[in-house]
């Protein structure tokens, strides 16, 4: 806060097209948070435009950024931020609740946590799970509404996601887990370091293509 | 977000805080319990009073003579005397006055009574032998008087139970002797009970012939009417009766300027709206009274609201953030607000309802409280307005929860 205006962000300029798998990189205060909220329609621009999908979100109202974020995007935060007091499944449902899409939503929730291999905690809370566990119902969370765009503050499981075609934006200050990533953009002070495109590592677990084995790998 | 969605996560919240949601909810709760208790207190003083008025007789009217003037000084209400046996003969004339049943004349005498070594005293009428039928009095024992006792002057007497109480001492009254007035009267009937006091004990009475009370009692006033009582034939009839018996005395008396004739006429409608009148507003100054308890029990809610969404700034980020509108946010938390103080009012009712319901059994001097009447109206308003209270005291903190910036919420500590 204070008197001095903070420009976390200057003179950026991305395009990420559909299906990568982008890590954005850079150390704490270099601005990734604030290009995280950006992408996800949290915030909007105070200057320049950002297009997703051709739309100019600053010219969308709140309730259109809700639906966007809503359908289009999913968000699995660092800290995970499952809602406390409410059980797996009903954390996992949200996001269909507020679409207003209720045709089949339990059986659906119950998918999306059997996909992460929970559907045996679907009744428990947040504070009844291990970390691994609460990060998986994130995952399910995120997913659920089978949204273009995952934005990711951990890496689990998103190797695998990225093969089914959905795009990926990875913020991480840490460099081995970008190494996953096809193309990794580096922040520094709110510009753009580099932006290189690379051979990304194959994560251990990949080859076992079940579903059952990708819930085994993220555990 | 649907409201039965809306209404499942405001179970949840008010469950996670089960003290604080109870506590809260106490406020609405003894709030909506005074107005129910209330109200039906000032409902059932207002339906004792308008069976005592019932009590006075079915469908009645009363002709009063106007008050008259000796020397510029006002002599009060009735004083005059300006009602003859005349009156009462037109007025009990079918042809003129097809909606009266009958009318009677009533003079009255008040008398010291003795039996034995007792004394009473009590107000004695003078009427005819229609008398019990028009003010409503059943014969417990013994009869009426007849019309050839009224014509005779006989000297017989029915007498009420509060007189037979304290003057015949368990003893059976029909057939004794008494003296009113040291005019010696026999017992021929008594009256039971009509067990009311608010308007005057209707039980402390002595009915003599009218024409006994003229020749015996009244002392040298002549034949004295001081009122005339009539029975219409319906309740629908009463204000035809009333008119028709108007319309029979101005001609008889004469009278030039109909608004200011010598008589006064009342129906029993004109003193059960008078008393109706004054109860009903005494049902309103006590749910008023009420009704500022419910206000504090609202700033509670609010109170409460707001800290609930503070401490839950973070989970209205994360819902923000999956992708939920304003008015999702507003709609959960106005629910929650709703259902905290609904159901603090329905507590309350039922609080109320039942505390009502032990009040008529309380004892005081001269009997008990009138049995409080809970009205289904103001239950189903104190429920409504209990709703509307959380619904407005809940406003201004879902608004604000609705207010806040995923980013900054999502940030919170």
């Amino acid at each position: 806060m204070g008197e001095i205006e903070v420009q976390a962000l200057r003179g950026i300029d991305l395009q990420i097209v559909e299906g990568e798998f982008i890590a954005i990189m850079g150390a704490s205060g270099s601005g990734k948070s604030t290009l995280m909220n950006l992408i996800g329609c949290l915030d909007t621009p105070s200057e320049g435009t950002y297009l997703l999908e051709d739309v100019d979100v600053a010219e969308l109202d709140d309730d259109s950024l809700a639906m966007i974020r809503n359908l289009r995007i999913g968000f699995v935060f660092q800290s995970f931020n499952l809602i406390p007091r409410s059980t797996a499944l009903h954390n996992v449902e949200m996001p269909l609740i507020y679409a207003g899409d209720s045709a089949q939503r339990l059986e659906r929730a119950l998918a999306a946590l059997d996909l992460v291999g929970l559907a045996d905690r679907a009744h428990h809370q947040p504070s009844e799970l291990s970390g691994g566990q609460q990060q998986r119902v994130a995952i399910a969370r995120a997913l659920i509404t089978e949204p273009a765009i995952l934005l990711a503050e951990i890496m689990r499981l998103l190797t695998r996601l990225n093969e089914q075609g959905r795009t990926i934006v990875l913020i991480t200050h840490e460099g081995d887990i970008a190494t996953f990533a096809s193309r990794v953009v580096r922040l520094r002070d709110g510009l753009i370091l580099s932006d290189d495109r690379q051979v990304p590592r194959e994560p251990a677990g990949a080859e076992a293509p079940s579903e059952q084995a990708a819930a085994e790998a993220v555990s | 977000m649907s409201v039965g969605e809306a209404l499942r996560l405001a179970w949840q919240g008010l469950l996670a805080n089960r003290l604080r949601s109870g506590l809260t909810m106490l406020g609405i709760l003894i709030g909506v319990g005074a107005v129910i208790l209330l109200v039906a207190v000032g409902n059932g003083a207002s339906i004792k009073v308008q069976n005592q008025v019932q009590a006075l007789g079915s469908n009645i009217v009363y002709i009063y003579p106007s008050s008259t003037k000796a020397g510029g000084v006002s002599q009060g209400f009735g004083s005059g005397s300006t009602l003859t046996q005349a009156d009462v003969n037109a007025l009990n004339d079918r042809s003129q006055a097809p909606d009266i049943v009958t009318a009677i004349p009533v003079a009255q005498a008040s008398g010291n009574m003795t039996w034995q070594n007792q004394n009473w005293f009590a107000q004695t009428t003078g009427s005819t032998q229609d008398f019990a039928q028009v003010r409503a009095y059943d014969i417990k024992t013994g009869a009426m008087f007849t019309a050839a006792d009224v014509t005779s002057s006989s000297k017989v007497v029915v007498v009420g139970q509060t007189v037979v109480d304290n003057l015949f001492q368990g003893q059976d009254p029909v057939g004794q002797q008494i003296k009113i007035n040291r005019v010696t009267f026999t017992v021929v009937g008594t009256f039971a009970s009509k067990g009311s006091a608010a308007l005057g004990n209707q039980d402390n009475v002595a009915v003599v012939p009218i024409t006994t009370a003229w020749n015996y009692l009244t002392g040298g006033r002549g034949k004295n009417i001081s009122q005339i009582v009539i029975q219409a034939t319906s309740a629908d009839t009463v204000k035809a009766a009333q008119t028709e018996a108007t319309n029979i005395l101005l001609n008889l008396h004469q009278v030039a300027d109909p608004t200011n004739p010598d008589f006064t006429s009342q129906s029993q409608q004109d003193i059960l709206n008078a008393t109706s009148q004054i109860t009903g507003t005494l049902t309103v100054l006590l749910g008023a009274i009420a009704a500022i308890s419910l206000v504090v029990g609202g700033i509670g809610i609010m109170n409460i609201m707001l800290v609930t969404v503070t401490e839950r700034t973070r989970e209205i980020g994360i819902r923000k953030a999956i992708g939920a509108r304003r008015r999702d946010i507003l709609l959960q938390f106005l629910i929650e607000s709703m259902v905290l103080s609904g159901l603090g009012g329905l507590l309350g009712i039922a609080a109320g309802w039942l505390i009502a319901l032990q009040i008529g059994s309380i004892k005081i001097a001269g009997g008990t409280l009138p049995q409080p009447v809970v009205s289904i109206p103001s239950v189903l308003l104190a429920f409504g307005v209990s709703v509307g209270i959380g619904l407005f005291f809940g406003i201004y903190p879902a608004n604000r929860a609705a207010g806040l910036h995923p980013i900054e919420a999502l940030r919170y500590e």
